[in-house]
């Protein structure tokens, strides 16, 4: 377990590693003048399945936003399946996002189409693939995440577990090299929770693909996922394995493990002292 | 004193000036906004079945506000019309007046407001959802461009939708003021028709007609595209971009009603 502010690993200096599906090297992001990260350093193997974990506003997001080329570092490198993501023009960018996969907070499914019409969405839209096959694709994927019999729901008739897994089915339709998931687990009751954390392993495991979770369920995380990054205020301070997670003493991973309430994550909003600002009144 | 005079002087400038920028910030993004939607337009086309199902939404859903709100400003025009027109002996003009009043006036300006009311404020609600809801990242993560796959056909939705829903108001208009004119007034049918047919130029009032109420609908629908893709991702914000395309647009019809007009009727005066 390596923490606060951890080096690089050494083979990441390479110009760009086969063996990672996504690096980010000194990654420096800022929305006008405020900066949201700081020197963001990662890996993701091929074919794992890597976490980013962090408090809510910590910038866990900004780093899918920059990996999907929908924000540009202000420096740093961006690198996916090799290819530097802030120097592609629109079409090679689109060219690359075809290979990628991303499962939004709440789904984002689209409300005027059917679930079938949702998963056939970018099989209609990127291939020219007849409409035979595509609802065979689109059943084979729907029974993957087990929701075959749901095909011609709306996604207004379907739980937020359900809408999760209808949005994987989306995300993998086209059979991507990577998927990024943005807060899979939040709002999930305990059973949808163990679904969609299993359907994630199991992508990486039976189809190969490489996974990014964005999360702050270190519970279900710690079950499913290969290697951990620690961010807090736009900073990498800690990482490592799911063993070397749970055995961490460092004092921001306990907090988090723990669930303490308080610690470097402080409780308290930034304020003048309590007791000079109750008295000034007097 | 004069320090603290020239201080809010300095202030009051710093502010005018911040104000401006940011006003001409918007406009340059607006009208990169329109360019981009133009260019992606040819997708719209491409693909015709997105179109024809936002003419559906625009146009074909709008149907029942425009038709009878087109028969009974026909009925009132009628009513209204006969009023005057009795007093100078000339009640057989009426079929004329209310063509004209319809066709060259109402007809654009009365459906473009009720467009912008119905049709447009729909579409800014449903794309500033689409973005509140983060459909459209999900499509721009997908390699798919939400500008030709969603904005072009609605946009193209609504200017096709647009002269046809005029041309039916003024259709009910003319309708309607028959109804009143000859059936209930007893005005002579022969007169009321041969009149309007004597004094309705296809060329003058027709076409120039429809050439507003196209200028309408690309106002229109350009407005609720941009309201909804600009609008703040929030409840609050889709509520608010909703309620700036209803008065944008009927600003923006009025206005430009009295522009077109100025140009089309030089001869009038």
């Amino acid at each position: 377990m390596s923490s606060h502010a951890a080096p690089a690993p050494a083979s990441f200096l390479a110009p760009a590693h086969p063996e990672y599906a996504v690096e980010l090297e000194g990654v420096t992001f800022a929305y006008d003048r405020r900066p949201v990260l700081t020197g963001i350093t990662m890996a993701v193997p091929r074919g794992g399945v890597v976490g980013i974990m962090g408090g809510s506003g910590c910038g866990k997001t900004t780093i899918l936003r920059l990996i999907g080329g929908e924000l540009q570092p202000k420096s740093g490198r961006v690198l996916v399946a090799g290819q530097s993501v802030p120097d592609l023009d629109r079409d090679e960018l689109y060219r690359m996002r075809r290979k990628l996969g991303m499962l939004f907070q709440f789904g984002a499914l689209f409300t005027d189409m059917s679930v079938y019409e949702n998963v056939a969405f970018t099989l209609r839209e990127h291939t020219d693939l007849t409409e035979e096959l595509i609802r065979d694709l689109v059943l084979m994927k729907l029974h993957a995440v087990g929701l075959r019999g749901a095909a011609r729901l709306m996604p207004s008739e379907l739980s937020g577990g359900m809408a999760r897994r209808v949005a994987l089915a989306r995300a993998i339709a086209l059979d991507p090299m990577l998927v990024m998931y943005d807060e899979p687990f939040a709002g999930l009751d305990p059973i949808s929770l163990g679904i969609v954390g299993q359907l994630i392993r199991r992508s990486s495991d039976a189809l190969g693909i490489t996974s990014l979770v964005v999360t702050h369920d270190i519970y279900e995380s710690l079950k499913i996922v290969d290697y951990l990054y620690f961010v807090s205020a736009g900073k990498i301070i800690a990482q490592g394995t799911p063993d070397e997670v749970r055995a961490s003493k460092d004092a921001f991973v306990r907090q988090f493990v723990d669930g303490a309430p308080d610690g470097p994550v402080p409780f308290h909003y930034p304020a003048a002292p309590y007791r000079s600002e109750i008295l000034s009144r007097a | 004193m004069l320090s603290a005079v020239g201080n809010g002087f300095v202030t009051v400038l710093r502010r005018m000036g911040s104000r401006t920028v940011t006003i001409i910030g918007w406009l340059g993004y607006a009208t990169r906004f329109a360019v981009a939607v133009v260019q992606k337009s040819p997708a719209a086309f491409s693909r015709l079945s997105l179109t024809l199902r936002e003419i559906y939404f625009s146009g074909v859903l709008s149907l029942v506000i425009i038709l009878v709100s087109g028969l009974f400003v026909g009925m009132v025009l009628a009513l209204q019309g006969y009023d005057v027109l009795q007093r100078y002996g000339a009640a057989e003009s009426l079929g004329v007046l209310v063509a004209l009043s319809l066709v060259r006036e109402l007809g654009p300006v009365v459906s473009g407001l009720l467009f912008a009311s119905r049709a447009g404020s729909a579409i800014t609600a449903e794309i500033g959802l689409m973005k509140a809801t983060e459909q459209l990242s999900a499509m721009e993560m997908m390699a798919v461009d939400p500008l030709a796959r969603v904005v072009a056909p609605r946009f193209w939705g609504g200017i096709i939708s647009m002269p046809l829903l005029a041309a039916l108001f003024s259709t009910l208009g003319i309708f309607g003021a028959y109804l009143v004119g000859v059936k209930l007034i007893g005005i002579d049918a022969g007169a009321f028709w041969s009149n309007m047919q004597a004094g309705v130029d296809f060329r003058y009032d027709i076409v120039n007609g429809i050439i507003k109420s196209v200028v309408f609908g690309i106002a229109v629908s350009m407005l609720a595209v941009f309201e909804g893709y600009d609008a703040k991702p929030t409840a609050e914000g889709v509520s608010t971009a909703t309620t700036r395309t209803v008065v944008e647009s009927s600003l923006a019809i009025l206005g430009l009603d009295f522009v077109l007009t100025v140009f089309m009727f030089r001869g009038v005066g």
